[in-house]
Order: C-alpha cells, then structure tokens, then sequence
C-alpha cells in the first residue's frame, strides 16, 4: 500500500496549492516536523481539500471535518500532486 | 480489522496491577486527564475539582500542570498534546505526569476522531490504565454522525464513555469510567519491539518512548533511543490503524456533514477578515471606551466613590480630628456659585454650632467638600491622595468596571474560535518579525493580562519566539488595567492623541522584534495550527471567566496599590518625594516636558504600570502632555507580578535585560515624542 503511494511523482508544493482544488501529499519534510504532521493526521498519500490560500502563501486544508493552518515556509517544503 | 494482528496485555499485566492496587493503600491515585488540545479537558477538570480553570476555544489555553483531588484520588489537568513526546514544553509537562498515572482519562473530540485516537492509540500501546471519553457528542447529533461506541471499544480495548462537556452530560458515568480503565489492544509488531526493550526491565510506557527517539527517555536508562526512521514507522503504522478504525466506527447520516463556517472562513482572508478585524474593534470602541468608561465609570467614580464612600469616610474622620473643609455648590457647568470653607480646630464633633451649619450648607444639591486634615498620618491615610481613600476609589469604582468590561471582551474573544483564524491571517505579517501568526494569541491575551500572557508563551515554538514575543509583552502591550486608565486619561482629548500614542507604541513594537529577529540566533517554526469551530461565545463560560479574572484581579492589584500608594504617602511625609523628583526634574521637566509631579507617578509605575498612569489623573495636563506620559508609563517596566512570573519563565538574565531595557525604551522614546509634539 505504501510504495503504491510512493510511486506517484509530485508535480507542485504545498504553497501553490489553490482554492476549492484537492490536493495529494507525495511527500513530507524531514525530522520532528514530520512527526508533528502524521499526528495531526497529514500522512503521505493523504489527499485534503485546500479552502484557502492566503496572500503569501499560507495555506489552509481540510481534511475530513478539520481545518489545519499551515504557514507558508512548511508548505513549501511539502511536496504535492495538485488536481485540476 | 484483523484480531490476529492485535494483542490485548490485560492478562499480561495482571500482576502489575495488582502490585498498583496494593501501593494504594499508601499512596492515593493518581488520575490523569490528556488529550489533544481544545477538546474539553479543563471542562472535565473544573466538574471533578471543583475548581475554576480557564476554558477557552484555542489550542494550547492550559499550558501548566494543575493538580486538585476527586473523591480521594488526585486529578490532573494538562495541556493539550498530540502524541506523548518531547517536541515542546507542553509536552514534556504531559509525558511526565503520564508516565506517573494510575488511569488516564483520555478526552477526545467526537468531531474529528482521526486526529485525536492517535494519542489513545498511543496511551494505550505505552501499558496505560484507560478510559476515553468521548467528548463533544452534542455537536455529534447536530451534524447527524453516529459513532459505534461498541465497535470502537471493543477495537481499542478500553471503555467508551460518551459526554459532552458543556452539557455535563455522561458525568454521571466518570466513576464508572475510572474504576473500570484498563489495558487495552496493542498492534502485535509493536508488541515484540516493545518487549525487547523491556526485557532490560525497563516499564513499558518508558520502553516505547524509547522505541519513538524519546532522548530523555533513554538517558535516563542509559541506552541507545530508536532513530528518526524507527519512530517513522511507528507513527505510521499508529496512524494506519487509526484510520482504519475510524473508516469502520463512523458513519456520517449526510455526507454533506462538512462544516462551512461561513464567518470562520470569511475571518481568514485579509480581504474580507481585516473589515471583519475592524468591525470588531470598533465595537469594542464604542463599548468600552464609550458606554463603560463614560456611563458606567461616570456614576460608580463620582457618584458612589467621590460622593458617598469618600464623603462619608472623610466627615467619619473630620469628626474627630482637626480639619478644614472647603465646600462648594457647582452649577451644571460646574462653575462655583456659592463657596464656603468650614474650620474645625479640633474636629467637628467639638463645635455642634459650626458643625449644623456645615451639614446644611453641605446637603444643598450640587455641593462638592474637600476635606484637608493637619495630621499628616491622617493626611497619609484619608487625605487627597490618601491610600485608603483613593486607593479604594480608584480600584473599586474606576479600574475595576473597565477592567470587568476588558475581560468580558476578551473571554467573548477566546470562546468564539475567533483567535487561530486571526493568527493564520496575520502569519506572513509575524514572519517579517521572526514569529509565527500561532504569537498573535499570547499578545492577545496580553491585553487582558501581561503576567497570564508571559506563561502563555510556552505555546510558542522555540526559544527565540518565546523571547521576541516577552519582549513585546513586557515593553509594549498594554494590559487591561493599563487600558482602563488610558481610556480615562484620553477621553475628552480627542483622537488625535490616541493615533500618536497606538501609531507609536505600534512602531517600538515593529522595531523592537524586528533587532530582536536580527540578534537572536536560530530559526523561527513555521505556523501548524489547527482552527477550532467557530461558534457564538456560551455566556456561562464569558461571564465566569469574567468574574474568576476580574477578582483575581482586585485582590492582587489591591495590595499592590496599597503598598504603591503608601510608598508614596511616606516619602511624601519624609520629604523623600520631593528629592525624588528633583533628581527626575531634568528628566521630567525638559525632557519629556512634563510637570515635575510625574516623577512620582514612576514610582507607582514601578509596582504597576496602570497605578503609574493613575497618578496623572489630577495634574492637568494638556492633551499633548497626556500623550506623552502614557507613552512613556505603557513603554515602562512591567508589573511586579508580571517581572516575577517572566523570571521564572525566562531566567534572570533575559528577565533582568528587559527590564532596564523598559527603563530606557521609556524614557528615550518618551521624550522624543514630547520634542517632537509639545
Ligand atoms: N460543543 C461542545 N463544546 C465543548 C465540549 N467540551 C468542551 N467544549 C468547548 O471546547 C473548548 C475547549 O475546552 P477546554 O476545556 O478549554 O479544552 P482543553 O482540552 O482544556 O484545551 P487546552 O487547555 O487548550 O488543551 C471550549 O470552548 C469549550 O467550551 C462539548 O462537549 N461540546
Ligand atoms: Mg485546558
């Protein structure tokens, strides 16, 4: 299950993400950050729903009935499949 | 979900059990409430102790350990985690008292179970004793989702216990939910690596914290922790699992159950948040500053502070001692008509002829009495400025009405969900001075209380930010004290003195993190922060927190003033004062243009800034003036409480730095504003 979703190339980072569009985690950063995220419920594979994109780039998403804020310097570390 | 793959330690941990039960007959047990954040914990707490603990709708409102007992057994309220670890202060709080926990009550939101049966999942793979409450269930039936409570205990291994925090329901069942937490279902990889570790008679809490990279953990022990990809996959077979159950207990009636908030989503964006952010403000405008600082303030100041509790203590004592009274009749536009000043050598008991006269003369409507006292202990206490006296004006019928109406707004603020949506609004803003948007709700608070704030703090990130947004605290936030005083000082002015003093103090602010982003070394986190519902504020949980912090308030601040106000009275007496401001004089007189009598409002300043400010209400100062002494007394040092708890949170030579730094900051900027405006 896991090196299917691995296999996936990502075509975009989390900051570009846009408005009412879903979205597919390829692939998290590094370290504690990482650990924070999979808490949250953010895990690669995941695919959420971003319903803002702030000016400069933070990002919020939705996953299921959650909203999560993440700041423009993590998003652009996440990397994303961006559905159109 | 697969049995096979699932062990349940009830039987394996019997004997240590028992060994618990027997322990307790010399030591009471100790339960645990944990959590996520924002998901009811301190509403659980405050129905077991019978406590009060603020409750608020933002992640991260507890941020300290707070201990009470239940029906003989020890409770425990933390702050809110996500999973057991060290990855910040708030955690390390949790873990140790997990780790010490005979049952852990685990509180978690119905609404978004996913996330929080993470850490359950964890609680139970760490050996605890558990109960979950499952909590919100209220908002459950609204948006018409059913939870299988059977299904998900007999997958997680424990007891379910459904309740909703604001309703007080299902607390019936928390006995219940204490005697029956037990051992529950653990992965059977998990449980291999674990035993492993715990071969090396090492508990089993403690041996999965080492399993997960906990450094402190395997310190302790003295053994190799696992690395970064071990705990990786940990987590994510902990997560894996998680999911599935979820995918199989939940089902929700209307797949259209999606929350849209539409003022929660129209509060994120700048184009339409900053009006949002500018309504708001407004309102609170025109609430405090107008109705509760003219309508409320007018009549509990001058009427029932001036004119009955002063008058009638004040004549109490001119009955007794010599006195001279000086009364007047005012007309509406409080121009004197008509002036008479009574002596009384030795009081007005002892000459009943003068004394009938004054009492008719003084019951005319419209008459105002300035009692002046020749002993200068009775000076010190009931005189003008006399510590009973005033102090009991100035903080029972003038701050404490402001300060009730600045609580009151701030709790509306904290229940609503408002904050975190402000704060991933303002986040690229906060980035440019070396913090996060998460920092917006320490400044917040900061309003209502710098010394609440200053432990709030702890919800930042790194060290850095914890330092840059101190230092905000302590050298620029007005509290809401402070506020009430200002709001007094300014009304009447006009606006333009209120631009200059936020337009400056919003300046010092910019500048002031920005050469703190520059000099501290390191990187600032980046914002992960999850929004909470928004909803109307509950006005039982407003008007309690409200009550609980404007009490808190008077009794500290009441002895404080008292000793501020007494302070100054001796030195007053001594003479002491008047060296005092003639040291300051240059400082005061040319420098920031003032009367050299503001001198002593510094050193009502240096035990709260707000009692500072106080002390400018009688000098006639023009509205420049005025300016410029509540810039220089907000830019002043702290409060003694606030220094005190920003010791203990951030050490002495960062506490100590900061506060000469306030004493520089103040003067400095103080003055060069009065160059500049008087
Ligand atoms: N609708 C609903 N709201 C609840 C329930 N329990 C708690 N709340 C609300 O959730 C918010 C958080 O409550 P707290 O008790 O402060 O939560 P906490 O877990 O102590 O939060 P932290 O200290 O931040 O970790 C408050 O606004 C409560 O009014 C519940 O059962 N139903
Ligand atoms: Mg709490």
């Amino acid at each position: 299950m896991q090196t299917a979703k691995q296999t996936k190339t990502p075509n975009s980072t989390l900051d570009k993400a846009k408005k009412g569009k879903p979205i597919t985690i390829v692939n998290l950063p590094q370290g504690n950050i990482r650990s924070q995220l999979i808490r949250l419920g953010i895990t690669e594979g995941d695919t959420l729903k971003c319903i803002e994109r702030l000016p400069g780039g933070t990002i919020v998403v939705q996953k299921n009935r959650q909203e999560i804020a993440v700041g423009f310097d993590l998003a652009k570390k996440i990397s994303v499949i961006i559905q159109s | 979900m697969k049995s096979d793959n699932i062990v349940n330690l009830n039987s394996v941990k019997e004997s240590q059990i028992n060994f618990d039960e027997s322990l307790q007959l010399v030591k009471k047990e100790k339960v645990v409430l944990v959590g996520n954040p924002n998901v009811g914990k301190s509403c659980v707490f405050n129905y077991l102790s019978g406590m009060y603990v603020d409750v608020s709708n933002f992640p991260g409102t507890t941020v300290s350990l707070i201990k009470s007992n239940y029906k003989g057994k020890d409770v425990y309220d933390t702050p809110g985690i996500y999973g057991v670890s060290s990855f910040n202060d708030e955690e390390k709080v949790a873990k140790e008292i997990i780790l010490d926990a005979d049952v852990v009550l685990n509180i978690v939101n119905a609404l978004h179970l996913e996330r929080d049966l993470f850490l359950t999942q964890q609680l139970i793979d760490m050996g605890k004793r558990v109960t979950v409450l499952l909590n919100f269930s209220d908002e459950l039936k609204k948006r018409k989702i059913r939870i299988s409570t059977a299904k998900l205990s007999e997958h997680l291994g424990v007891e379910i216990i459904e309740t909703s925090a604001v309703n007080k329901t299902g607390f019936d069942k928390i006995d219940y939910a204490i005697e029956h937490a037990k051992v529950g279902n653990q992965q059977l990889d998990l449980h291999f690596m674990l035993q492993q570790v715990m071969d090396k008679s090492i508990p089993q809490a403690e041996a999965l914290l080492i399993l997960e990279g906990d450094q402190e953990t395997s310190d302790k022990y003295n053994i190799p922790n696992g690395t970064a990809d071990e705990r990786e996959k940990i987590y994510i077979g902990r997560r894996n699992r998680v999911n599935e159950i979820v995918d199989i207990v939940e089902f929700e009636d209307s797949k259209k159950g999606e929350i849209f908030n539409l003022l929660g989503r129209l509060s994120l964006t700048p184009l339409t948040g900053i009006p949002i952010l500018l309504v708001m403000l407004t309102l609170v405008y025109f609430f405090i500053g107008d109705f509760v600082s003219q309508q409320i303030v007018n009549y509990t100041e001058k009427v029932i502070g001036k004119g009955v509790f002063e008058y009638n203590v004040k004549s109490f004592v001119a009955d007794y001692t010599p006195s001279t009274i000086d009364v007047q009749v005012l007309d509406q536009n409080n121009n004197v008509v008509e002036q008479k000043i009574f002596a009384f050598k030795d009081g007005i008991n002892a000459n009943q002829q003068l004394a009938n006269e004054f009492k008719n003369f003084s019951s005319k409507p419209g008459t105002v009495s300035e009692f002046h006292y020749s002993n200068p202990f009775v000076r010190l206490f009931f005189g003008e400025f006399g510590v009973i006296t005033m102090t009991i004006t100035y903080l029972l019928f003038l701050l404490t009405p402001l300060v009730i109406g600045f609580y009151f707004v701030m709790a509306l603020l904290e229940d609503s969900g408002y904050l975190p949506r402000l704060a991933t609004m303002l986040d690229r803003a906060f980035n440019k001075i070396g913090l996060n948007g998460r920092a917006v709700i320490p400044i917040m608070l900061g309003f209502g209380c710098i010394t609440m704030a200053n432990i709030t703090t702890r919800l930042l990130g790194t060290e850095r930010e914890k330092s840059i947004v101190t230092a905000i605290l302590q050298f620029t936030i007005p509290c809401s004290a402070q506020l009430a005083v200002i709001t007094v000082l300014l009304s009447g002015v006009g606006i333009q003195s209120l631009l200059i003093f936020a337009g400056v103090i919003f300046t010092v602010l910019i500048t002031l993190s920005t050469v703190l982003n520059k000099m501290l070394p390191g990187e600032s986190s980046p914002l992960l922060i999850d929004l909470p519902i928004m909803r109307f504020p509950r006005m039982s949980n407003v008007a309690k927190k409200t009550f609980f912090r404007s009490y808190g308030f008077m009794k500290e601040a009441g002895f404080w003033f008292f000793v501020g106000a007494l302070a100054v009275g001796i030195m007053e007496i001594t003479g002491l004062l008047n060296v005092w401001q003639n040291l300051l004089a240059p400082l005061t007189t040319t420098w920031l243009k003032l009367p050299r009598e503001a001198a002593s409002a510094f050193v009502m300043g240096m035990v709260r800034r707000d009692f500072g400010a106080a002390g400018l209400f009688h000098m006639h100062l023009s509205a420049m003036q005025a300016t410029v002494a509540i810039i220089t007394i907000t830019l002043f040092v702290p409060c003694i409480a606030s220094f005190v708890v920003m010791l203990k949170e951030r050490g002495w030579k960062e506490g100590i730095a900061i506060w000469i730094g306030t004493w520089v900051t103040a003067f400095f900027i103080g003055g060069l504003v009065a160059q500049i405006i008087i």
